[in-house]
């Protein structure tokens, strides 16, 4: 391997400097599971499902620069084994009832949870009491499916300037809120269009009077993996973009 | 060869993954020929003997399922879980966040309840859980075919691969879990 | 001044003093909270509107950073709010007995407030007293060594609605329990001793005396000193920061408390050593919540100082000697002691690590170079300023360079402070402070190793047992299993819940551990344990999630039948109470259903 290259499964993937082990491997089309990744933003490195294994050592490859000769091991038995019970703890942790889901075949966690051949969520349920905010006339907000991505923080933040969202209490009780008084959405400054809205790459923020234009079994992830048809396309109910 | 004996019931679940199951359509006849039911829906034998696969719908939502849960446990060499319900408690557990007793006052005595406002009692009616889990919860599954419910195909390669030895292997089309 | 919690809730008259004193700067913003919870008793929702208002910030900000340290309550606990220590040494102290004592004297439940909104009692994490526990914090200021008779005492004091400023001084009274100086707690020291040698000899050639004295972290880590300090001063930045992380939160850790209480003067001095070697003109020390009470003693020492001209502008004469330090409180949050969850917390954030690279001594408090250090290593590098580097370098081993400070605590007859060589073994120091028949030491804490009797001949040093210098001990007759669930109660609590395998695994791994004490584990939930600890040590996004399994994988590896005496012999058991689940169905029907009674699987 020569200049800027790194190996991952023994395939030489090129990367420009500043490069994340990420943004190389989606710039050659190599597919790692993440969720809370999305190319728009920063590496922010929570949810890690893109653990691989640089060197020998484990790391979020959403956050770790690529350097020339890195050698990365990722769709391996070892890492896809950790990456399912991450599925099946976002799983338990939360509501998640992918039968009455309006993002039901456009979820990524979803989507995730196929690619890793993931059958049952394993663990005991935590089935936490979880608000499901109505308040906003065109956006709902269910916080059982939420999985603490912070994408929507980041995309209210940087993109719309506005701080619709944030992240409140610790560990297990860390929960979504939002930029209001009353901690309704409806009184904060969303507006549909926001980028917010779009970026979730579950079904946590809907947007109201679309989850059905598409439907189920003709979504993005029914007839092929995330791993072949991508991740940021989910969209509000539009399908493939 | 001797034919495998097969045990399924539906716990809370509403026998759509049974008829998923049914949809296997002309495939029903020669899985007749490989297979003999025990207690089923379908034979309605009413105690399920030794069985080398048994498969279960459905969540657990009260004491009686446990003791239906236990006897398939108990009897059957293989227990599968299929569809939602079985998985992660599915449309029942949408009562999980509902205290019982609002829920119990909710549907008997407040407007709309039952003639009288009273709470059903009869010792016919089980017990219900505080809430709903899924089987794996309560016993030891050995495989999982989720769904709501699944295709007719996945439990036609599911009951193939066990009824052949072999360890199941789902195509991406066939695992889903709307 | 110690006052007792008023139910004070007007924003305005509360806010405005605080918002003036800390000049509206939203980096400031957990000191700001941590004034109004004091002041007011809680932060209520209209003051988190009014603090966003003031600081211009989201309210979102505010609501996230109030609602992520424990020590922040949303709504009054009280005008007593009283926290029990709740580390596995206050439980072999008797704390949940004198918890129900003092529960039952007051007619409340723990964790609620009493009708008359007087009091409320509730556990929290380890306050770093494990010496004279079990200790308690009353208003978040430290009380130790409950007794039943302490108890009548503050049960008294409070019905009476005794201002805390009103309580005897000797409920407050911790002592340091010296029981073992070595070079850094037996001597003397001059303040401004270390600084005059330092300016003599100049920041270049001090660095090189911190290299000969292979001087290690005492947070655990044992990074050199030096190479820190000599990055850091490489550093580009528009100006650079010496922090002192005093967040002791480790449980079983308590020996920064003592260098606080009494050895002020070295902490700062071995700072202000680090500004002439790095640079910088400000210092800031992050010190947990649970040493408020250190707070009023520590600015009087710095006072001093500035007065002696150890701190201020030109110090000691010396021309641009300028530094300073100022001191950050905590609100209870174990992963500050992350040194990057610290500078997001000392940035007025919440205490989430920061994805590293970069780390903080290239880009640390505000983006600026950063040398992080501990108490204790402050506490050497000023010694090492004064004595010279090789001085220093022969104490101890090859590679763990001159003394530790051990906290030592559990069943010992001299619980205390001890200062030793590095390379002392376990067994010395068991026999030192009087350890009756121990079958356990667990080593720098939860988060470090637990050792069992056939290790003791193991030694204290960065090549064989590193250690922050936690040192608890447990005899024979402790139950090894409730130490571990004990510990994964404490990392459950203490997840910061950024990263999915710690948010989740650490609550998972805390249920599979009460689920086994219940009487409900099988061999099924060993290898789930198992499983969970990979997960968290391989995937995990910091030293919390890293280590937070060890309790559990030490003591199954070293104890195991200290778990297989409670398992079923069963290949699995279900999670929750079946029979118990059913109970409220009962009540509400008024059936019992002999049939619906569902006991084990036969």
């Amino acid at each position: 391997m020569s200049g800027n290259a790194i190996s991952i499964d023994g395939v030489a993937v090129a990367f420009e400097p500043g490069q994340t082990i990420m943004q190389a491997a989606e710039a050659a089309g190599v597919y790692i599971p993440h969720l809370c990744h999305h190319p728009e933003f920063a590496p922010h490195g929570s949810c890690k499902l893109c653990t691989v294994k640089v060197n020998g050592r484990n790391g979020a490859s959403c956050t770790v620069g690529a350097q020339p000769g890195m050698v990365v091991e990722n769709n391996t038995a070892e890492l896809n084994d950790g990456r399912r019970a991450l599925t099946q703890m976002l799983f338990v942790e939360g509501n998640h009832f992918c039968p009455f889901c309006e993002r039901s075949g456009n979820c990524q966690l979803q989507a995730v949870a196929y690619f890793l051949n993931m059958t049952s969520p394993h663990f005991e349920h935590f089935y936490p009491p979880r608000e499901v905010d109505a308040s906003h006339p065109e956006v709902l907000l269910d916080r059982n499916r939420c999985i603490l991505c912070e994408l929507c923080v980041r995309a209210s933040r940087e993109v719309d300037g506005k701080n619709v969202f944030g992240i409140a209490g610790r560990g297990i009780q860390a929960r979504l809120v939002v930029n209001s008084h009353s901690g309704r959405l409806g009184d904060t400054g969303l507006a549909a269009t926001d980028k917010a809205v779009q970026v979730c790459p579950v079904g946590a923020i809907i947007r109201k009077g679309t989850a059905f234009r598409v439907p189920v079994g003709k979504r993005l992830y029914d007839q092929a993996p995330i791993s072949e048809v991508g991740t940021h396309v989910t969209g509000q109910g539009h399908g493939k973009t | 060869m001797a034919k495998l004996r097969v045990a399924t019931t539906s716990l809370a679940g509403c026998f759509g993954c049974h008829m998923s199951f049914l949809d296997i359509d002309e495939r029903l006849f020669s899985l007749v020929e490989a297979v003999e039911f025990d207690r089923s829906p379908l034979t309605d034998i009413k105690r399920c003997g030794p069985c080398d696969i048994g498969i279960v719908e459905g969540g657990v939502c009260n004491a009686e399922n446990v003791h239906v849960l236990r006897e398939f446990r108990r009897n059957c060499r293989i227990l599968v879980a299929i569809g939602a319900c079985a998985i992660n408690g599915g449309v029942p557990a949408m009562r999980n966040n509902i205290d019982l007793w609002d829920c119990f006052q909710e549907v008997y005595q407040y407007e709309g309840g039952t003639e009288g406002r009273v709470v059903p009692n009869d010792p016919e009616l089980p017990l219900p859980f505080d809430k709903v889990h899924p089987i794996y919860e309560v016993v030891k599954v050995d495989y999982f075919l989720p769904g709501c419910p699944p295709p007719a195909d996945a439990i036609w390669r599911l009951l193939t691969d066990l009824a052949a030895g072999r360890e199941p292997r789902l195509d991406y089309t066939m695992l889903h879990y709307d | 001044m110690i006052q007792t919690c008023s139910a004070v809730d007007n924003p305005d008259s509360v806010l405005k003093p605080i918002l003036a004193r800390h000049g509206a700067n939203p980096t400031r913003l957990v000191q700001i909270l941590r004034e109004v919870q004091e002041r007011a008793g809680h932060v209520s929702d209209d003051a988190v509107t009014a603090l966003a208002a003031a600081l211009g910030i989201p309210r979102v900000r505010v609501e996230g950073v109030a609602s992520f340290y424990s020590f922040f309550r949303r709504e009054s606990h009280g005008a007593y709010e009283i926290l029990l220590s709740d580390n596995i040494t206050d439980h072999m102290q008797g704390k949940k007995e004198l918890m129900q004592y003092l529960c039952e004297k007051l007619w409340i439940e723990p964790g609620k407030v009493s009708e008359d909104g007087l009091v409320s009692v509730w556990n929290t994490s380890d306050t770093g007293i494990c010496d004279q526990g079990p200790a308690a914090l009353v208003n978040g200021y430290a009380v130790p060594a409950l007794s039943r008779n302490r108890i009548d005492l503050m049960v008294e004091l409070m019905r009476a609605k005794k201002s805390l400023a009103d309580w005897p001084p000797m409920l407050f009274e911790v002592r340091d329990n010296i029981r073992k100086p070595g070079v850094l707690l037996g001597q003397p020291f001059e303040p401004g001793s270390a600084l005059e040698t330092v300016i003599a000899r100049g920041a270049s050639a001090t660095l090189k005396e911190m290299e000969r004295s292979k001087l290690r972290g005492r947070g655990g880590a044992g990074f050199p000193t030096a190479v820190k300090w000599a990055s850091c001063s490489r550093a580009a930045g528009k100006t650079r920061y010496v922090v002192c992380n005093a967040d002791e939160g480790e449980p079983g850790t308590f020996k920064d408390r003592v260098l606080l209480t009494s050895y002020a003067d070295l902490v700062f001095e071995g700072m202000t050593v680090c500004a002439r070697v790095i640079g910088a003109a400000k210092g800031l020390v992050y010190l947990r919540g649970e040493y408020r009470y250190l707070l009023e003693r520590l600015e009087a020492a710095l006072e001093a100082r500035r007065r002696a001209n150890l701190l201020g502008s030109n110090i000691l004469g010396e021309k641009g000697f300028d530094f300073d330090i100022e001191i950050h409180l905590g609100a209870g949050a174990y992963i500050c002691g992350e040194e990057s969850a610290l500078i997001e917390s000392l940035e007025g954030k919440r205490g989430q690590p920061r994805n590293r690279p970069p780390y903080p001594d290239t880009h640390g408090y505000l983006g600026e170079p950063t040398a992080v250090d501990n108490v204790e290593t402050f506490a050497c590098s000023a010694l090492i300023a004064k004595h010279g580097g090789d001085w220093f370098a022969g104490i101890g081993t090859a590679e763990s360079s001159g003394t530790k400070l051990l906290s030592v605590s559990g069943d010992v007859k001299r619980p205390g402070i001890y200062e030793y060589p590095f390379g002392v073994t376990v067994r010395e120091v068991l026999r030192d402070c009087g350890a009756a028949s121990p079958q356990a030491v667990q080593i720098s804490g939860p988060s470090g190793s637990c050792i069992s009797w056939k290790e003791f001949d193991r030694r204290i040093a960065f090549e064989d047992l590193p250690t922050a210098g936690a040192f608890m001990v447990f005899s024979r007759e402790r139950d090894m299993f409730e130490v571990a669930r004990n510990f994964s109660h404490f990392f459950a609590h203490e997840s910061c819940g950024f990263c999915t395998p710690c948010r989740v695994g650490t609550t998972l791994l805390r249920k599979t551990m009460d689920k086994i004490h219940a009487g409900h584990g099988s061999a099924y939930d060993m290898d789930e344990m198992r499983h969970l600890s990979r997960i968290l040590k391989t995937m995990s996004h910091c030293g919390l999630g890293h280590t937070a399994a060890n309790p559990v994988v030490d003591t199954m590896a070293k104890f195991p039948d200290a778990y297989e005496r409670k398992l079923k012999e069963l290949a699995f058991e279900p999670s929750f109470d079946l029979d118990g689940a059913l109970d409220t169905a009962r009540r509400i029907t008024g059936r019992d259903d002999p049939w619906a009674h569902i006991g084990e699987e036969p």
